[in-house]
């Protein structure tokens, strides 16, 4: 019993370290103060004013392209690439596996500065496509450690008796290896798309001037101040991605349920 | 024999070639500048300059903020992953959800969140007023910085540890206490030893975010707290010393390396630890 409390006000502060930071920010969403150390009563106004700002909604727009962009490309190659990796022999495996884990071990730093080190040595500009690259880049790893598990399970019998069977090899991938691969697929590619989302580090060595993400304008306002309307734009993307993840939980517990009857 | 070697291995071509052009060529180009000065001849004074007393302060201060924040983080953790691991959800993904879920929230806005929960008159404080309780002073101190560490990072040391003491067989652990082990002997002799691979990616995945991050010192530190990531951003972005500034990741690159190779030593070829 005594064991039992404990452990419930255990999960409770860890739940309060990991939350108290958004429900701070939802809270200052509706603050009709300008400043973050005052309450100045309930409003509504920043989420008004948030679609009236042109420069935070490029952004926002700049910030999910680019994230469903580096996962979806990222997620193309990194599957393929499990593919063709897993047929390999054990030598050129590891060592390729070896040198994936390269930028999911070294620092963000070091990744961002050489990638700009390179684009600046090879005379490509600072812009949209090189921080599509540096995404695409640090998600395709994730790809692989999702995927590849899945490859391996799959095993390469069921594929040769589709061949066998008279399945052409892209038939049979269709219909034989996707379907067994595909939650770590969708993993990957939930997991590329959350990463590409928060980043900050890479995509402000390789950006150049002109354009923003949503990190690199927040951290451009960050002397100035934060706009209130920011508080308001994560409030509004926080909460969608709660409602759709439980939706998206949900569902095929309610098929299950229907189903069963 | 070609054309099979070609048919065979074709698929994984797209990433062989990016894995060559985007991580192998950009790690040797910053090697490049790191030996070299700005007329292109070889020179270690880049990487001398670490013994500096300005670098050294921050590499220094930098080492010891992140072992700081890296021990909490361990000890924070494996009581969570225990807990998690008792608490039998069988939906893993549930626990994943409530680890990953805050990463939608934008990860600047969140720690400067913690500057408004931590300030002087911040929420925090009030709180600890309404309770007679003394005030807490640490934003803008080293102290508020391993606390963003530790808020940001723990994530990443949690979710290893709880995947592989989820795959403890328990009939292990069973046999363990028939054999006359009490709980405590259980967790020495068992289910700490075999949860070492999980500690290990854990620690990689706190330690080296927190050597090199140059963000968290900059908000939660007031700007006046240097980390070794912290000069190493300016010197690319203000200084416009990229050889210098080379140099000294290189520096860190001996960290991370060092971060490696004790990472394969212990978790021989396995890497699925860190998902």
């Amino acid at each position: 019993m005594m064991k039992k409390s404990l452990r419930n006000i255990y999960l409770a502060l860890i739940f309060i370290l990991l939350y108290a930071p958004i429900i701070t920010l939802m809270v200052l969403s509706f603050n009709a103060s300008k400043s973050r150390a005052k309450w100045g009563g309930f409003t509504f106004k920043w989420y008004i004013e948030l679609f009236q700002n042109q420069a935070i909604m490029e952004s926002l727009y700049l910030t999910l392209l680019l994230a469903f962009l580096s996962a979806f490309i990222a997620t193309i190659i990194g599957t393929a690439a499990c593919i063709g990796i897993n047929r390999m022999k054990k030598g050129p495996q590891s060592i390729i596996m070896g040198i994936t884990n390269i930028p999911l071990l070294n620092a963000e730093i070091v990744t961002g500065i050489s990638f700009m080190l390179m684009f600046i040595a090879f005379d490509i500009s600072l812009g949209f496509n090189t921080v599509l690259i540096g995404h695409i880049s640090f998600n395709i790893p994730y790809v692989i450690l999702s995927v590849m598990p899945k490859v391996k399970q799959t095993g390469k019998s069921s594929y040769e008796a589709a061949l066998d069977l008279g399945a052409t090899p892209i038939y049979a991938f269709w219909k034989v290896i996707l379907p067994d691969i595909l939650p770590g697929i969708l993993s990957g590619f939930l997991l590329s798309f959350t990463m590409s989302l928060d980043d900050f580090i890479i995509t402000y060595f390789t950006k150049g001037r002109g354009i923003n993400t949503l990190s690199t304008k927040i951290y451009s306002e960050v002397k100035k101040g934060i706009k209130p309307e920011m508080y308001a734009l994560s409030t509004l993307l926080f909460l969608s991605v709660l409602i759709l993840l439980i939706l998206v939980n949900r569902l095929p517990k309610a098929k299950e349920k229907i189903n069963n009857k | 024999m070609n054309k099979t070697f070609f048919k065979k291995y074709f698929i994984s071509g797209p990433y062989l070639f990016w894995m060559i052009a985007f991580t192998i060529i950009p790690i040797c180009l910053v090697i490049y500048y790191g030996l070299t000065d700005k007329s292109g001849t070889f020179t270690l004074q880049n990487i001398m300059s670490i013994t500096t007393p300005e670098h050294f302060k921050a590499l220094w201060l930098s080492l010891l903020l992140s072992l700081a924040s890296t021990v909490i983080c361990l000890l924070l953790a494996y009581p969570l992953a225990m807990i998690l691991k008792g608490l039998s959800v069988n939906k893993n993904s549930f626990i994943v959800f409530i680890f990953i879920l805050p990463m939608w929230m934008n990860f600047l806005l969140r720690t400067l969140a913690w500057q408004t929960i931590l300030e002087k008159n911040g929420v925090l404080n009030t709180l600890l007023e309404i309770l007679h309780l003394p005030s807490l002073n640490i934003i803008n101190t080293p102290y508020a910085i391993i606390f963003g560490m530790v808020y940001n990072f723990l994530p990443f040391m949690v979710l290893p540890i709880y995947n592989v003491l989820i795959k403890i067989d328990d009939n292990v652990i069973h046999a363990a206490k028939d054999l006359g082990a009490n709980s405590v002997q259980t967790f020495f002799k068992i289910i700490f030893p075999l949860s070492i691979p999980g500690v290990i990616s854990g620690i990689t995945m706190v330690f080296i975010p927190s050597l090199t991050t140059f963000v968290i010192s900059n908000l939660l530190g007031g700007g006046k707290i240097y980390l070794i990531g912290n000069i190493i951003e300016q010197e690319f972005t203000t200084a416009y010393n990229w050889h210098l500034g080379s140099g000294l990741s290189m520096v860190l690159m001996v960290f991370i390396l060092l971060n490696m190779i004790l990472t394969f030593k212990f978790d021989k070829g396995e890497g699925g630890a860190v998902l």
